[in-house]
């Protein structure tokens, strides 16, 4: 499971407590309001406040442990699968309130698609990977299946070479294609969002490059919110970036000023590479 | 400058002995194994050769004929040891006592009235091996061995010089396939015209059950029943006057058999499955004796209490019970699995029926068959009857031991296998697959159903593979709810509906106690042990194979190579 579970620090009397929260927007499409969240005893998140802007991508960075990938998981319920959790605060997906007792996750998650650290392809044909939130959402069309399965593909940079073999087993993909596909099958319901967890993390160089062109090509497109431990890749691919730490949200502004002139000194340390 | 003392790794840190105890664990699994199939497959493997007929004259002229069927060593009680010549009493005690004697078998039970004789070394004074003995199996009285003097072909005697001879053989098959006619005409013609005289029974008494004996139904129908039988009585004596026919013509092609003492005897040929000539065989011919006994015991039904003819029910009531077991277990097990594993609040409760689900394969096998022949035949079963069988009864249809009862007591039995199987297949299912397919929009189910349930599927059939392994080896239980010495009439036939889940049934597992140890004729029943024992082994490895081909096959679809 990818949820960063390393206990949260206890906060030191001398910690640093305000956000430097510089960035503004009038279009979020993500409005995240003072959320706080348990895993059973342990706090992992403290009052995050947090909006992401409707086409950019958003990175979230920070140290091990410091709660990025709960946040994200938080974004699409992903964490209503873990036992003993609690949650308090808002998150608004275009003003509709997700953590509202009337919500429903499955709609919910269709609007949102998700890239996880490690290539997950089902262990089906390319197609029927590229067309499941298609399949579950009970289109039945071929022509409908077969344009959707193309267009995903073309935009994940895979249609060339998967369009050979789209009938064969997409666990014979590679590390890379997998992800690639991974993201096909992420866009091919045409959500709002797109949340990646660390998704370059199990591959090399020359598959990472890839992705990340391929971030850069689907931004605009979509609102991408994608948590890296890599300084590089967050300055390299995201128009915002978000500095969290211990489970609270230090610093969030456009990533050229949180990398070159951070407000927070902890960030600074951070993206300076003193400690993390 | 201080030396440096070198340093070793000793055997206890480096894990020797450990490897030595695991190794020898494992040769001693490999060796008891190995040794319980070469034991099994040699002696099934051997039971079918024909063997010579030795003809032994002991030193007081007794004259014994018979294949030699095992040899042992005895102690000779001291009376028997002392009026022995002096020679052979040097000999017994050089050897600590010992004697060697073997055990013939002489068949002809019908003159002796017994079908094994121990002659002792000591006491022979010649043996030979005469190329006219003739091995000689039959219908009745189980094998008859001496010589055939003469033979009669509709009524005309011929001399017998060979059981090669064209006439001979001739003559047999023309038998053979009357007595065979004769069968089926048993078991089809007048198996049906007995099966209506029933049904047209059952019908009046269903209606006189519903409308009473006053009822104008009931007299209309009991008028209808009668000229039906005679109708039915008609067509049986047109088929009992041909199998007469057949009968008296069978009884015109006899054999006169001669054994080693002079006495005769007198058979049919129809009544004659084979002869031949032990001593004088060449390989090809034995080659042949040995593939025909096969044929006749996979494909056969069984006689002479079980130790001869064929098994070919029992394979069948094995294979019908465990699939139909398989059919049963599988989805039942699979389900619990599913909501234990994927639904249900993992709490103490469930720990709980997890615990139980586990203690239930440790419950003695026979209690199952009590729960099956109490709860299944008697409580099931007789509703079953009361509700659509009641014409039938007294007689029970459901609300007996029978194929369907056997099979979900066995279903019962190998449950808690596929549950504990399923249950691991399915928390083997990686979370980021769940994970991947919730994020995709999936419902729960639907996850569940596309990509949760496919991919525990090898782990599932691992788990039916084993209970079927189990289920088909059981027989404690089956002796309660439907297991029979005999039942040739399959579980499968002609009449509607076509499959008899009710009928009682022959399996392997029952089969080899009855005959080893149920039987009059022990001797002879313990070749038959081992086949039977040898066929199913092959039986279950057969099942068991085709399973594993099947899962290996579904495998391969989730071990995409990464790179």
């Amino acid at each position: 499971m990818n949820v960063d579970a390393t206990p949260v620090a206890r906060l030191d009397d001398d910690f640093e407590k305000t956000v430097y929260h510089i960035k503004t927007s009038d279009g979020p499409i993500l409005d995240i309001k003072d959320l706080c969240l348990w895993y059973s005893q342990t706090q992992a998140l403290f009052n995050v406040d947090m909006s992401i802007e409707k086409g950019m991508v958003t990175a979230l960075i920070g140290p091990s442990g410091c709660g990025k990938s709960t946040l994200l998981r938080s974004v699409n319920r992903m964490n209503d699968l873990v036992d003993g959790l609690k949650i308090t605060g808002r998150i608004k997906l275009h003003g509709d309130d997700i953590y509202d007792r009337s919500a429903d996750v499955i709609a919910l998650r269709k609007r949102m698609g998700m890239v996880f650290q490690k290539p997950n392809p089902f262990p089906m044909s390319i197609f029927e990977n590229v067309i499941y939130p298609l399949k579950v959402d009970g289109v039945r069309d071929k022509a409908i299946l077969e344009d959707t399965c193309e267009r995903a593909l073309k935009s994940a940079a895979l249609w060339n070479e998967a369009k050979d073999r789209l009938n064969e087993n997409a666990l014979g993909l590679s590390g890379g294609q997998q992800q690639r596909l991974c993201i096909a099958r992420a866009i091919a319901a045409d959500p709002e969002v797109l949340l990646m967890d660390e998704p370059c993390s199990a591959l090399d160089p020359i598959a990472t490059a890839k992705i990340e062109d391929l971030i850069n090509e689907l931004a605009g497109r979509y609102s991408i919110v994608i948590v890296t431990h890599n300084m590089q890749q967050a300055a390299r691919v995201s128009d915002n970036t978000a500095f969290m730490y211990l489970g609270r949200l230090i610093e969030y502004g456009d990533t050229e000023t949180v990398f070159q002139t951070p407000h927070s000194p902890k960030t600074q340390d951070y993206v300076t590479g003193r400690f993390g | 400058m201080p030396t440096k003392t070198p340093r070793t790794t000793d055997m206890r840190s480096r894990g020797e002995p450990a490897l030595w105890s695991l190794g020898g664990a494992l040769a001693i699994g490999i060796i008891m194994i190995i040794g319980f199939l070469i034991l099994v497959l040699w002696n099934g493997i051997v039971t079918f050769v024909p063997k010579p007929i030795a003809i032994v004259t002991e030193l007081d002229g007794t004259v014994t004929a018979g294949e030699p069927f095992r040899a042992e060593t005895f102690k000779p009680a001291p009376d028997m040891l002392a009026a022995l010549p002096a020679e052979w009493q040097a000999k017994i005690s050089a050897n600590d006592g010992y004697a060697h004697r073997t055990l013939y078998r002489i068949g002809n039970f019908d003159l002796y009235g017994e079908d094994f004789r121990w002659v002792s070394d000591f006491s022979i004074s010649k043996t030979e091996y005469r190329e006219e003995m003739v091995f000689v199996e039959r219908l009745e009285w189980g094998p008859f061995v001496g010589t055939i003097k003469s033979f009669t072909v509709d009524g005309v005697e011929h001399a017998f010089t060979s059981p090669r001879d064209p006439v001979f053989e001739n003559v047999h098959e023309v038998s053979r396939d009357r007595w065979r006619k004769i069968a089926d005409i048993e078991h089809d013609e007048i198996g049906a015209i007995n099966y209506d005289l029933e049904r047209g029974r059952l019908d009046v008494r269903k209606i006189e059950l519903e409308s009473g004996k006053q009822s104008p139904e009931y007299i209309a129908a009991q008028k209808s029943l009668e000229s039906q039988s005679l109708a039915l009585q008609r067509d049986y004596d047109a088929y009992a006057k041909q199998v007469q026919e057949m009968r008296s013509k069978n009884a015109l092609n006899t054999l006169t058999l001669v054994e080693v003492g002079g006495r005769e005897t007198t058979i049919e040929f129809s009544e004659l499955v084979r002869a031949y000539a032990a001593n004088d065989l060449s390989v090809l011919q034995s080659v042949a004796v040995y593939f025909s006994r096969w044929w006749e015991f996979l494909s056969d039904e069984p006689r002479e209490a079980n130790t001869e003819g064929g098994v070919f029910p029992a394979i069948f009531g094995t294979a019908a019970m465990t699939l139909l077991m398989v059919v049963a277990v599988t989805p039942f097990g699979v389900i619990t699995a599913l909501y234990l594993r994927e639904y249900a609040a993992q709490g103490r409760l469930v720990s709980f029926v997890r615990i139980s689900v586990n203690n239930l394969a440790g419950v003695p096998s026979i209690v199952y068959g009590v729960f099956g022949l109490g709860f299944f035949a008697y409580v099931l079963g007789g509703s079953i009857d009361a509700l659509f069988y009641a014409e039938h009864l007294p007689n029970p249809t459901f609300g007996t031991g029978g194929l369907m009862w056997a099979s979900l007591t066995l279903a019962l039995l190998t449950v808690p296998v596929v549950i504990v199987a399923t249950e691991e297949a399915l928390a083997a299912v990686p979370r980021s697959m769940r994970e991947g397919s919730l994020a995709c929009g999936a419902s729960k189910w639907q996850t569940i159903r596309y990509i949760v349930l496919p991919r525990a599927m090898p782990g599932i059939m691992t788990g039916v593979i084993l209970a079927m392994a189990r289920g088909a080896g059981e027989v404690a239980p089956l002796m309660l709810v439907g297991v029979v010495k005999l039942a040739p009439e399959l579980p499968i036939d002609g009449f509607f509906p076509f499959v008899h889940l009710e009928r009682s049934f022959m399996h392997l597992g029952f089969h080899i106690y009855d005959v080893g140890f149920q039987s009059r004729n022990a001797e002879a029943g313990k070749p038959m042990v081992f086949v039977t024992t040898m066929l199913l082994i092959a039986l279950i490895a057969t099942m068991n194979t085709t399973a594993i081909v099947i899962r290996n096959r579904l495998k391969r679809k989730f071990s995409g190579s990464q790179f």
